[in-house]
């Protein structure tokens, strides 16, 4: 038996992750640049994404690449292929990427680059759509991928993800021909759930919609040297 | 899955808390969490994760107790707070405005530990005030 007592914390659950998200934006914002966490669920094209958007903003933007992945270098190889820095994160068992792992990923980046030469960091998250929508890892920027072979009802299934998101990036619309699926119900979804989201419409396969998306990424990327501390919370 | 790193890092958030009382090493009783339904945890997966990882730690035997925080939003049209419903695409059901503003339901908080010391504290050692200053969460 002993004599009760209560304290009373009001601390944030996740706020060990949330102390080393906030360390690795410290570094993010000390290398200025702009940190992307890409998120969807398994399948969705973030990796496809990449390839394009890394080709076509190389020339621009010096960048890399830290992969998430559970169990495989695959994707982190595909990417290594455009010709970009890309340092695997495997997670194991974990279905997300967390503040600690990106902290791992970034003290190997250091062994073979500079991180403040680049002005883009891209974080290819674990393919999920819940986990990875409540931990931090310190980014400027959620970016999420709804493909349309996914079907309308996902924004509303799993709400937290597009709520968290910066930015929507409704994927492989060159399929839209052969779907019984309404691109502006799915466009809908996401608003109502996410009203101030920025939402595009791509296809890695043609490249329709990458022009806008990468004027999004610019715009970013100035905002970042204009006031990071502005920037998502 | 991620109800595990979920406990994970309720554990590391404890151990601090720990270290504010330390040498003594307070008996938990019970860790009161406040969980918002607009969240990715599942209650009830965070107390079989808890209960399994605490087990042989100084936290053995501590009960979790969570409370539910429902979602609540308002509408930024007439400023009404509603209920926003899944079914209904999680609009307001006054203006059928989509979902600006969340007013509750993203908790994820700490809200307080019961505790107590086994021992009988000497005039040296004189358990703690209840009430630590809250933590920014």
């Amino acid at each position: 038996m002993h004599m009760p007592l209560e304290d009373s914390l009001g601390l944030n659950l996740l706020a060990a992750n949330q102390h080393r998200a906030e360390h690795n934006r410290e570094h993010f914002d000390a290398w200025n640049l702009l940190c992307l966490n890409v998120m969807s669920s398994p399948g969705a094209g973030k990796t496809s994404l990449l390839e394009r958007s890394l080709a076509a903003l190389s020339g621009r933007w010096a960048m890399a690449v830290l992969e998430g992945d559970m169990t495989t270098l695959l994707d982190a190889e595909r990417l290594e292929a455009v010709g970009i820095p890309v340092v695997p994160i495997t997670t194991g068992r974990a279905c997300h990427l967390d503040a600690a792992m990106v902290s791992g990923g970034l003290k190997l980046l250091r062994q073979r680059l500079d991180p403040a030469a680049l002005d883009i960091l891209w974080v290819e998250n674990v393919g999920n759509l819940v986990c990875p929508a409540e931990f931090a890892i310190g980014e400027h920027r959620k970016v999420a991928l709804l493909s349309v072979t996914e079907g309308d009802d996902k924004p509303l299934k799993y709400p937290v993800m597009f709520r968290e998101a910066d930015c929507v990036l409704i994927t492989k619309v060159d399929l839209l021909p052969h779907l019984p699926v309404d691109v502006e119900r799915i466009e809908a979804h996401i608003r109502q759930v996410n009203p101030r989201t920025a939402v595009f419409r791509l296809s890695a396969t043609t490249g329709e919609g990458f022009e806008a998306w990468h004027d999004w990424l610019d715009a970013q990327r100035q905002a970042v040297q204009t006031s990071p501390a502005l920037l998502h919370a | 899955m991620h109800e595990v790193d979920m406990t994970r890092c309720l554990l590391l958030s404890m151990n601090e808390w720990k270290q504010q009382h330390a040498p003594r090493v307070p008996a938990v009783d019970r860790v009161h969490l406040e969980v918002g339904t607009f969240t990715c945890v599942e209650p009830d997966q965070l107390v079989v994760t808890w209960a399994d990882a605490v087990k042989g730690s100084w936290l053995d035997g501590a009960e979790l107790v969570i409370e539910s925080v429902p979602l609540v939003g308002r509408c930024v049209r007439c400023q009404a707070t509603y209920s926003p419903d899944p079914a209904d695409g999680f609009r307001s059901p006054c203006c059928q405005h989509p979902m600006e503003e969340i007013v509750s339901g993203r908790e994820l908080r700490i809200r307080s530990v019961a505790y107590g010391f086994d021992t009988a504290p000497s005039a040296s050692t004189a358990p703690p005030t209840a009430s630590h200053p809250a933590a920014a969460g």
